[in-house]
């Protein structure tokens, strides 16, 4: 189904990475967005506030994150599409409750604009190392679905996806940003409303009495239940059977788990994406998201222009994360390297699925400002040798 | 719960229709709750309300936090949502307004509602959310096995507080109240009567109204203090209740085994949340605002 026009701000623009993150949401059809104030994130909230009221939608300020996520969670299952945004400390308490969202399959966006940490750290500058907490933030086995835009242009178009996503495979989804791209100005097209493709929320096809909100078969996702209709059902956090009722024992648990993990991994071709440049006959492949991708394309131009054949791989989904792609790169160039502004979190990934087939190299940081390409330079040269 | 094992019933028992069928989930009973546990009567009430009212049972959501009390959106035949500990209030803010045409409920415990979920309480109380909250108080943390409350009353004793509680116990029809509810009522499990016209009219109410009900923890409170049995303690509370309808909040306050004061404090009107949010909106921008909710004045 298409985009409503009423709901999508068609043109030109010169927006930052946070503005045309709402108006994403906006297009996306959200209609109720809970916040709390986040330096560096709120202006994504402070937009949605100001346009919500002649798009039918609702606002409402909360009074911690730990009701902002809450509250979505409560009226994505009262049938809107919904979204919070935070970073930082609120990331942390919001955790919590992204684990009940994934375990009662709750579709909503949760976009944190990274700034640096631990604790308070940087509010007002970048970081990417929020990255592990996005995949295992939360306590218990589960699959987490994550998009790293690295542009304003980005920020609007993978909102969309993030919702799209999280209705397709009926589970929150991650939106992170950083500081960085969240504060940068750069022009912004939004296309015309028939061009954006949205993925409406399926609800069962049996009638009240026969439906359960947890049937699913395999990988399958379930379609979810209509409240208010007579179908009377019932959600819990706990570990439920297919009628959502509580059952406490390892056989559910397995049940329950298995298909958390499942509607993910199985899915994962579908989900996975990312841009390649300059792959096919590079010897050094250069791996990068978010801001760092965009840092790390003056380091290769110099090294290219010295003769250094390397390529580059923008990951645009970091969870999950593209495992078979590292793993055929990894037998078949001398070096993978990992730009990123953390000491060293999904480089640990790509370590893993290059499988000492070739020779892996984290260039981080700590964070607060991002690359200087020197280093990246530095970093290419020295893989390539 | 309990490590009390009933006697199975008979036959001619377990054949009988149970009255209440039509609002109980029964393929989900027997239920975990302890014999001569308060909140047997307490769910009983909450359904007579909804029997008396003639509800649209279709457009009724129960949504409870973590606990005993928690379980009761688990058992009532309706749209139900056990949420996390603390969190049942702006989960039930969220689904209120996401549909404000249900009657939304939250029933939930002393613990979840005013220890974990304190702050949550506060605001949702401060913005008049369209919500009706039944606050089961039994003084103690029963599902992880009798901790201290927010509620114990000073000196009782808890697994935590084994010679007795320190702390001065939370007094939540003034929380309530001077938060901003519309509505706040106090009985005892007892008083079915009484606490069904409570919910009832908590129910009718437009914005945040609350209702406290004192009930027995058998198995924990009740045997940590040698209080006797949950039965005893039940009757206990009912006939050491005093009905002070209009009570200052501030007198409410609850003493170890001694006089409680119940009744109805706070009935008031005050536009809810939405209310605002609509006027606010309609002062920006005119005729051109379609109200969010539509013609959403009741709850
Ligand atoms: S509150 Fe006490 S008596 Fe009631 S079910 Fe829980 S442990 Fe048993």
């Amino acid at each position: 189904m298409q985009a409503d026009p009423k709901n999508v701000l068609t043109g030109s623009h010169y927006l930052d990475g946070n503005h045309a993150c709402a108006e994403g949401a906006l297009a996306a059809g959200c209609k109720f967005f809970a916040g709390y104030p986040l330096t560096p994130s709120t202006e994504i909230a402070e937009r949605v506030a100001r346009r919500f009221p002649m798009l039918g939608g609702i606002f409402v300020q909360m009074e911690d994150e730990l009701a902002s996520i809450t509250a979505i969670l409560g009226a994505s299952w009262g049938g809107k599409k919904t979204m919070t945004c935070t970073s930082g400390p609120g990331f942390s308490l919001m955790m919590e409750n992204f684990g009940l969202g994934i375990m009662t399959e709750t579709p909503f966006v949760l976009v944190n604009v990274q700034r640096g940490g631990p604790s308070t750290g940087l509010p007002t500058l970048p970081g990417q190392a929020d990255i592990m907490q996005a995949r295992w933030g939360s306590h218990g086995d589960y699959e987490v679905i994550a998009l790293a835009p690295d542009s304003p242009q980005e920020c609007f178009e993978f909102t969309i996806d993030a919702f799209n996503l999280s209705e397709k495979y009926r589970m929150p989804v991650l939106l992170m940003t950083d500081e960085c791209v969240g504060h940068m100005t750069e022009r912004v097209v939004i296309p015309e409303a028939d061009q954006i493709e949205l993925v409406e929320r399926r609800y069962t096809k049996k009638k009240p009495g026969e439906g359960w909100p947890f049937e699913h078969n395999g990988s399958d996702i379930p379609p979810m239940l209509p409240i208010g209709e007579g179908y009377r059902f019932h959600v819990t956090g706990l570990t439920h059977d297919y009628r959502g009722y509580p059952v406490i024992d390892a056989e559910a648990q397995k049940w329950k788990v298995e298909h958390l993990m499942d509607k993910v991994r199985k899915h994962a071709d579908e989900i996975i994406r990312y841009e390649q440049e300059g792959v096919e006959d590079a010897e050094v492949v250069v791996m990068a998201y978010g801001i760092s991708s965009r840092v790390v394309r003056r380091a290769i131009d110099q090294a290219r222009a010295e003769g250094i054949k390397v390529g580059l791989v923008k990951l645009i989904t970091i969870w999950p994360f593209a495992e078979k792609l590292v793993a055929e790169l990894s037998a078949k160039v001398k070096s993978l390297v990992m730009v990123e502004l953390n000491m060293g979190q999904l480089y640990y990934e790509m370590e893993r699925c290059a499988r000492g087939r070739c020779k892996t190299t984290l260039v981080g940081h700590t964070g607060g400002a991002v690359h200087k390409p020197e280093v990246i330079y530095a970093a290419i040269k020295e893989a390539a040798q | 719960m309990s490590p009390i094992i009933a006697e199975p019933p008979s036959k001619d028992v377990r054949d009988q229709k149970h009255p209440m069928e039509k609002l109980l989930r029964m393929d989900r009973i027997p239920h975990i709750w302890c014999p001569t546990c308060g909140l047997g009567t307490t769910v009983t009430a909450l359904a007579m309300a909804f029997e008396e009212l003639e509800l649209d049972l279709d457009k009724v959501a129960v949504v409870s936090g973590i606990g005993c009390t928690g379980r009761v959106a688990g058992y009532m035949k309706v749209d139900s949502f056990h949420a996390t500990h603390g969190r049942a209030m702006p989960y039930a803010f969220g689904l209120a307004l996401a549909r404000p045409d249900m009657k939304v409920i939250v029933f939930s415990g002393d613990g979840d509602l005013a220890s974990i979920g304190g702050n949550h309480f506060i605001h949702a109380a401060r913005r008049n959310a369209n919500l009706t909250v039944v606050c089961v108080n039994n003084f103690i943390y029963a599902m992880t096995g009798g901790q201290s409350a927010p509620t114990t009353p000073t000196t009782a004793k808890s697994s935590t507080s084994p010679y007795g509680t320190c702390e001065h116990p939370c007094n939540l029809p003034l929380l309530a109240g001077s938060s901003g509810a519309t509505y706040v009522a106090r009985w005892t499990c007892l008083h079915v009567r009484r606490l069904t016209k409570a919910i009832k009219e908590a129910i009718n109410k437009k914005g945040f109204s609350f209702v406290e009900v004192i009930a027995p923890c058998a198995t924990l409170y009740a045997r940590l203090n040698k209080l006797g049995s949950g039965l005893d303690l039940m009757r206990f509370y009912h006939e050491n209740s005093v009905i002070k309808h209009g009570a200052d909040l501030n007198e409410l306050d609850i003493d170890y085994q001694s006089k409680i004061i119940v009744g109805k404090f706070v009935d008031i009107e005050k536009p809810t949340f939405l209310d605002l949010y609509n006027q606010a909106n309609k002062r920006a921008f005119g005729d051109k605002y379609q109200p969010y909710g539509g013609d959403n004045g009741v709850k």
